[in-house]
């Protein structure tokens, strides 16, 4: 009987402690989640009352790589010549049929002029930035699941989680990836998340002289960008790839890869 | 941070076209080569083992314990370049713990995991079970003991335990088949899924690497034992030597036709990247595709192996043409990896250029560690042949017939 009674005490006591075991980690994540609410909230800010996108207007873009310069400071992305969260490419198509496309160091210092001897047929700038795909290729592919869709559309990176495999940069058809130098994770575009949970601007949308970057809800008629798609024929980039990009360009040439 | 700014700095001048900006650093580097190399080998290794369980194929008997042996060696060390080449290998734990179910790469773990606890180290454990027993018996000291845990303190040699061993093996082998084509096909998977990527997004990957992974299982076997038999001072078994090489041209009949087809088929669609890939394969990937993958590693051998079946040549020259041709053969597999894992990388997306990849020597991503890598799995194998002895004569005879 005593024997008996001491095995179930024991049992009893295992079970505790394994219940034990599991308890401070899952009340940890559940302290942490919860000090992200209060920031959202804290801010004001609801991600399920959002959906964002981008759109640019190719007509507008004069090309003086404003936007970015302004996105390696805002976002403290390396100034090296070897990693972009957006860039700016200009194409000079030649009446012979030639296509010549340059991004000196991303446009950040703009372009210089051109000394062709050649007649170009057309000339125009093109912004590019992560697409923010609705059917993103790169978050299918991380092995981790580190980098993610969040609820308000934007495709973001988690850095502590992220292990460094590069799988994402090669699943990404637009060239929007990198991985950070210093913290050997991948980084990219986030549309200015910490901006955008404050009501602010990207900040290359912020400071393009233009206005060929429009901001704004996807699903909600009032939204600029909204407007922008109203207003415009609209197409996206390598559309066949199946992505559904979720920036948005106006007068897109075809030779724009 | 400087160290990577310094080593892209130079490529700089060296890119062809437009390229996107983050394109300049190449992301999967020489131990990405190396990783579906090794596999492949494991995976041929393996299916050359199951020729002789599954397929009653009598003449490769010689071989059949050192293919296992090797498969393992090398399927123990395939991790290890995959592991040095992420930004964060203290983090690789969390692929088993939160495993992205959408992710081909997420399977890894389980895949490779299988492939070792439920294949090879349980086929290996029965194989060998009733000689470790007998071993241990007869033996003293360290071995005795080492033998004895190996056997996991089991002593049962009777006819009824060791008929269960024989069917385990072969059942195992029926598994493992699968398994092999799994672990390898798989590793094909993860390029051939990639459709940003033109160059290796095709069906035919998986299958590709598949066979070419058999190709070069087969020839490295044969290397090892045209290689190790006059170094125990033994004779070379003609027959097995001769089956090996058949196998091994049948196997690269298939695996060029099947590359042969990949060609064909992406020149006939001639789709929007056919004009940045044949700038690509015939100026970058010139030496590495076309000269040392289909001439010296593809053809060379495939014609010298049917010039010796045809005109049935003395035996000692029958070796030595056979060895030269399975060197080159592996020459060529791995020349495959490359052309596979960074020509896919050396064009740009924007299918308007051409990039660089250059090589360090030290530091992890460096010639100096691959090199460590590749030689690590001939060092346990070479323990391995120490601990468990796969030639014939080190068997214990069957006392029950």
């Amino acid at each position: 009987m005593e024997n008996e009674n001491n095995r179930r005490n024991f049992l009893r006591k295992s079970l505790y402690a394994m219940i034990l075991a599991f308890i401070p980690p899952s009340f940890i994540s559940g302290e942490k989640s919860k000090k992200v609410v209060e920031w959202i909230i804290g801010e004001n800010y609801n991600p399920y009352d959002h959906y964002w996108s981008m759109g640019i207007d190719i007509n507008k873009c004069i090309g003086c790589g404003r936007c970015a310069d302004a996105c390696k400071t805002e976002n403290d992305v390396p100034r090296e010549p070897f990693f972009f969260r957006t860039w700016v490419e200009r194409y000079r198509i030649y009446q012979d049929g030639d296509v010549q496309i340059d991004s000196p160091n991303g446009a950040v210092n703009g372009f210089e002029k051109g000394t062709e001897s050649k007649n170009i047929e057309r000339s125009f700038f093109v912004p590019k930035i992560c697409n923010h795909c609705d059917n993103p290729p790169c978050v299918q592919v991380c092995p981790v699941g580190a980098t993610f869709k969040s609820e308000d559309g934007v495709i973001l990176v988690d850095k502590n989680y992220c292990i460094g495999c590069r799988y994402c940069i090669q699943a990404c058809p637009y060239g929007a990836r990198y991985l950070h130098p210093e913290t050997r994770t991948a980084d990219k575009c986030t549309f200015c998340y910490h901006r955008l949970v404050q009501g602010k601007l990207p900040a290359c949308v912020e400071t393009c002289p233009t206005q060929a970057r429009i901001f704004g809800e996807l699903k909600k008629k009032a939204s600029p960008l909204e407007r922008f798609r109203r207003m415009n024929k609209i197409n996206v980039l390598k559309p066949a790839l199946n992505t559904e990009p979720k920036v948005y360009y106006a007068n897109l040439d075809m030779e724009v890869k | 941070m400087e160290e990577i700014v310094q080593h892209l700095a130079p490529l700089l001048r060296e890119i062809s076209g437009y390229i996107y900006p983050n394109e300049i650093e190449l992301h999967w580097g020489l131990l990405v080569v190396i990783y579906p190399y090794l596999t492949g080998l494991v995976a041929g290794a393996f299916i050359l083992a199951s020729l002789v369980k599954v397929f009653n194929v009598k003449e490769l008997q010689p071989t059949y314990r050192m293919a296992l042996l090797t498969a393992l060696a090398f399927l123990i060390i395939a991790p290890l370049p995959l592991l040095a080449h992420l930004g964060h290998p203290e983090k690789s734990y969390e692929i088993f713990l939160t495993p992205n179910k959408s992710s081909a790469m997420a399977m890894f773990g389980f895949v490779y995991a299988w492939y070792l606890m439920a294949v090879l180290l349980l086929e290996i454990w029965f194989d060998y079970r009733r000689d470790l027993i007998l071993w241990s018996k007869s033996e003293k000291g360290i071995k005795k003991w080492l033998h004895k845990i190996l056997s996991l303190f089991s002593s049962d040699v009777s006819e009824k335990a060791v008929k269960f061993d024989k069917k385990a093996v072969r059942i195992i082998t029926i598994i493992g088949i699968p398994s092999a084509f799994l672990l390898h096909g798989y590793v094909g998977f993860i390029f051939g899924s990639v459709k940003a990527n033109p160059f290796w997004s095709s069906v035919l990957m998986p299958i590709v690497f598949l066979f070419s992974a058999i190709v070069s299982g087969i020839a490295l076997i044969l290397t090892f034992y045209v290689v190790i038999t006059p170094l125990r001072k033994k004779e070379i078994d003609m027959p097995c030597l001769d089956k090996l090489a058949s196998y091994l041209f049948y196997v690269m009949i298939v695996d060029f036709s099947l590359e042969a087809l990949d060609f064909i088929h992406r020149v006939y669609e001639s789709e929007e990247s056919i004009q940045i890939l044949s700038e690509l394969v015939s100026g970058k990937l010139f030496v590495s595709l076309v000269v040392i993958q289909i001439l010296i590693g593809m053809l060379i051998p495939l014609a010298a192996i049917a010039l010796v079946k045809i005109l049935k040549w003395p035996a000692q020259l029958r070796i030595q043409i056979y060895f030269l041709a399975s060197i080159l053969v592996q020459v060529g597999i791995f020349s495959t990896r490359w052309n596979v894992v960074i020509g896919g990388q050396l064009f740009s997306k924007s299918f308007m250029g051409l990039t660089v990849y250059k090589m360090s020597f030290f530091g992890l991503e460096g010639l100096l560690v691959s090199l460590t890598i590749m030689i690590l799995p001939i060092v346990i194998l070479s323990l391995l042949f120490k601990l468990l002895p796969p030639w014939d004569e080190n068997r214990n005879p069957d006392i029950v017939k």
